[in-house]
């Protein structure tokens, strides 16, 4: 918890407004931007050279059951939703970036280009959500058997339940 | 080093394969060219009217293999003994620990995320619990962080003995493996007397410890901490002075700073090739802060730097253990806020509302608000993240774990390019996969 007071003590103090022409916000004191599928690449790259070398985290969320969510003014919500964790080595600075992608189309552009490491996850997050990474240089099944059918972290994906059998039951409600 | 480089060389000057020698393209440019992922195309025609290329064969390598550290598997394309491409194969494990984690409480979470990574299952329950508390933004009393770091940093000295181990016997140094189980034994067993179990301890929770340390903990740790540099020296004498030894290890697996910082790699391959990034130092978290201890960093990033980083981490954990032991604060071992700590154990036996209380924490969680948080620690194999989000229920609306095995088996097909199948082992082990945590 410390770690990201420290880094980010100056932005704290203010609640920044826009990042690169992108509406951001703080969540727990952890600078979020939020950019529009359209410059979802042109804010990462910019954020790449101003000193963010290393993308640790990539992963997708489906906020199906919890339209709600805060989101700062101008950010319109999606069902999908990835969240690109960002690290800078000389600023010991992380920053976070999260692009809505609609249910209708579920695609964004892939951040192999920018970021090859990202190639696992960007994989992991097709396989368990369903989202395409265009650009991706091999999008297939990372966790999942290549058969697998649907996409389970998906909230619509139900979990997978046994059938109790009492001996003498009644049979199934 | 020279060795690897000129069979490598030689390799793709008679080679059919095209692939673009590995020292004239460097960093981020060797990453994008397809010469060391192995891809294979998903159309079975595509395959068929590919030229077949002569003289190379593809092997599977695991996912039974002993030394793969569990169930991955490895796709390499051989020429010879010499590894062109590979590609790691992974799922094997994969059980939905995510979507778990999205059935269970708050305070059921550690349970599920501490089978995640079993071999530094400390670590995860700390991810997990310093995120619900980011969430909660509660403080937890300074007891309860201290014995947080005791914990986690007896579980670094385990983890990188375990590594020892199972390094040793894969480059045939037998008896060390002995000897690592060994020394681990010593630390599980007052992980035992702490937790109640040698593994999988469900130890730190979401506002604290689950209890207090035993009587008697400053005699078992410093019992542990006084074995340990001895058992050290004994191993520098087993390895790494033994010429056998170095030459397995030495200019084996090389990668660099700019490979590392493109794959997003952490931990101690990161710090292999020179980058001083430990976040217990560079981003503090818990009270590493006021510690005294050096970040152990290599030079040329191969198999023998990350040996001996993991064995000098163990010294520099025995250095913080030490200063965690005579800080220990007494206290609180967890916060005294009612919505998220259950009342003590005799409290229940006089009130009724205790029960209730406590019945209801158990089956009905507390409520975390609405938010979403990137916590990381430093765990033995690098960044250990976890993403949280919370719809202002009870349980986690999203728990994303970002394992560091998982990334760092990324750089695999980069450190054993142009080299012998025999080396591949010696780089699958320096990677130091947990399957559990891979395919979580």
């Amino acid at each position: 918890m410390s770690e990201q007071k420290s880094s980010e003590e100056p932005a704290a103090e203010e609640e920044p407004a826009l990042v690169h022409g992108v509406p951001a916000s703080l969540s727990r004191g952890q600078l979020v931007v939020h950019p529009g599928r359209d410059r979802y690449l042109a804010v990462v790259s910019a954020l790449q050279s101003d000193g963010y070398q290393m993308c640790v985290d990539l992963c997708g969320v489906d906020y199906l059951t919890h339209p709600g969510r805060t989101l700062p003014p101008g950010v319109a919500p999606e069902r999908f939703e990835v969240a690109v964790n960002l690290l800078s080595f000389s600023e010991r600075a992380r920053i976070r970036v999260r692009v809505q992608v609609p249910d209708a189309d579920p695609t964004l552009a892939s951040l192999f280009e920018l970021y090859p490491g990202t190639e696992a996850q960007e994989r992991e997050t097709y396989d368990l959500f369903g989202i395409v990474f265009v650009g991706h240089p091999d999008l297939t099944r990372i966790l999942l058997p290549d058969d697998w059918e649907g996409h389970p972290l998906r909230k619509d994906y139900g979990v997978g339940r046994i059938p109790v059998q009492f001996k003498g039951a009644p049979g199934a409600r | 080093m020279s060795k690897t480089v000129e069979t490598s060389q030689e390799l793709q000057m008679r080679s059919s394969q095209e692939l673009q020698m590995r020292m004239d393209t460097t960093g981020v440019e060797a990453l994008r060219e397809p010469g060391s992922v192995l891809r294979i195309p998903a159309l079975p025609e595509e395959v068929e009217s590919q030229p077949t290329p002569h003289d190379t064969m593809i092997i599977n390598m695991g996912p039974q293999h002993p030394s793969t550290h569990g169930v991955l598997r490895v796709m390499m394309e051989l020429d010879g003994e010499t590894v062109l491409r590979s590609k790691p194969v992974m799922g094997y494990l994969h059980t939905g620990m995510e979507k778990t984690a999205e059935e269970l409480t708050y305070l059921q979470g550690p349970t599920n995320v501490t089978r995640m990574d079993y071999v530094s299952p400390l670590f995860m329950e700390t991810v997990f619990a310093l995120a619900t508390e980011a969430l909660l933004e509660v403080e937890v009393p300074p007891r309860a962080t201290w014995i947080r770091m005791l914990m986690c940093e007896l579980n670094r000295m385990s983890s990188q003995v375990l590594w020892l181990a199972t390094n040793g016997m894969d480059l045939g140094a037998i008896s060390m493996m002995i000897y690592g189980f060994r020394e681990r034994e010593s630390i599980l067993a007052f992980f035992e007397k702490c937790s109640g179990l040698r593994m999988n301890h469900n130890y730190i929770r979401p506002g604290g410890v689950a209890a207090d340390l035993p009587d008697g903990w400053r005699d078992d740790v410093l019992a542990i901490l006084d074995a340990f540099p001895k058992r050290l020296d004994e191993y520098d004498t087993l390895l790494t002075g033994q010429p056998i030894w170095r030459e397995r290890t030495q200019g084996i697996g090389i990668i660099t700073a700019e490979e590392c910082t493109a794959l997003g790699i952490t931990g101690p391959i990161l710090r292999s090739t020179g980058v001083p990034w430990d976040l217990r130092r560079t981003m503090p978290y818990l009270f590493y802060d006021q510690m005294d201890f050096d970040i152990v960093v290599g030079r040329y990033g191969d198999t023998f730097d990350r040996y001996a980083i993991r064995l000098n981490e163990i010294r520099e954990s025995i250095k913080i253990v030490r200063q965690v032991v005579e800080a220990m604060p007494p206290g609180d071992y967890r916060v005294q806020d009612k919505k998220v700590t259950p009342p003590p154990r005799a409290r229940i036996d006089e009130s009724m509302e205790a029960l209730i209380h406590h019945f209801k924490i158990f089956t009905e969680g507390f409520k975390v608000p609405e938010g979403e948080v990137y916590i990381a620690v430093e765990s033995p194999r690098g960044e250990l993240g976890c993403y949280l989000a919370s719809d202002g229920s009870a349980k986690p609306y999203r728990l994303h774990i970002r394992g560091p095995s998982f990334i760092n088996l990324q750089c695999l097909p980069h450190m054993i390019r142009g080299g012998l199948l025999a080396d591949a082992v010696a780089v699958i082990s320096t990677v130091d996969p947990i399957m559990g945590e891979v395919d979580r």
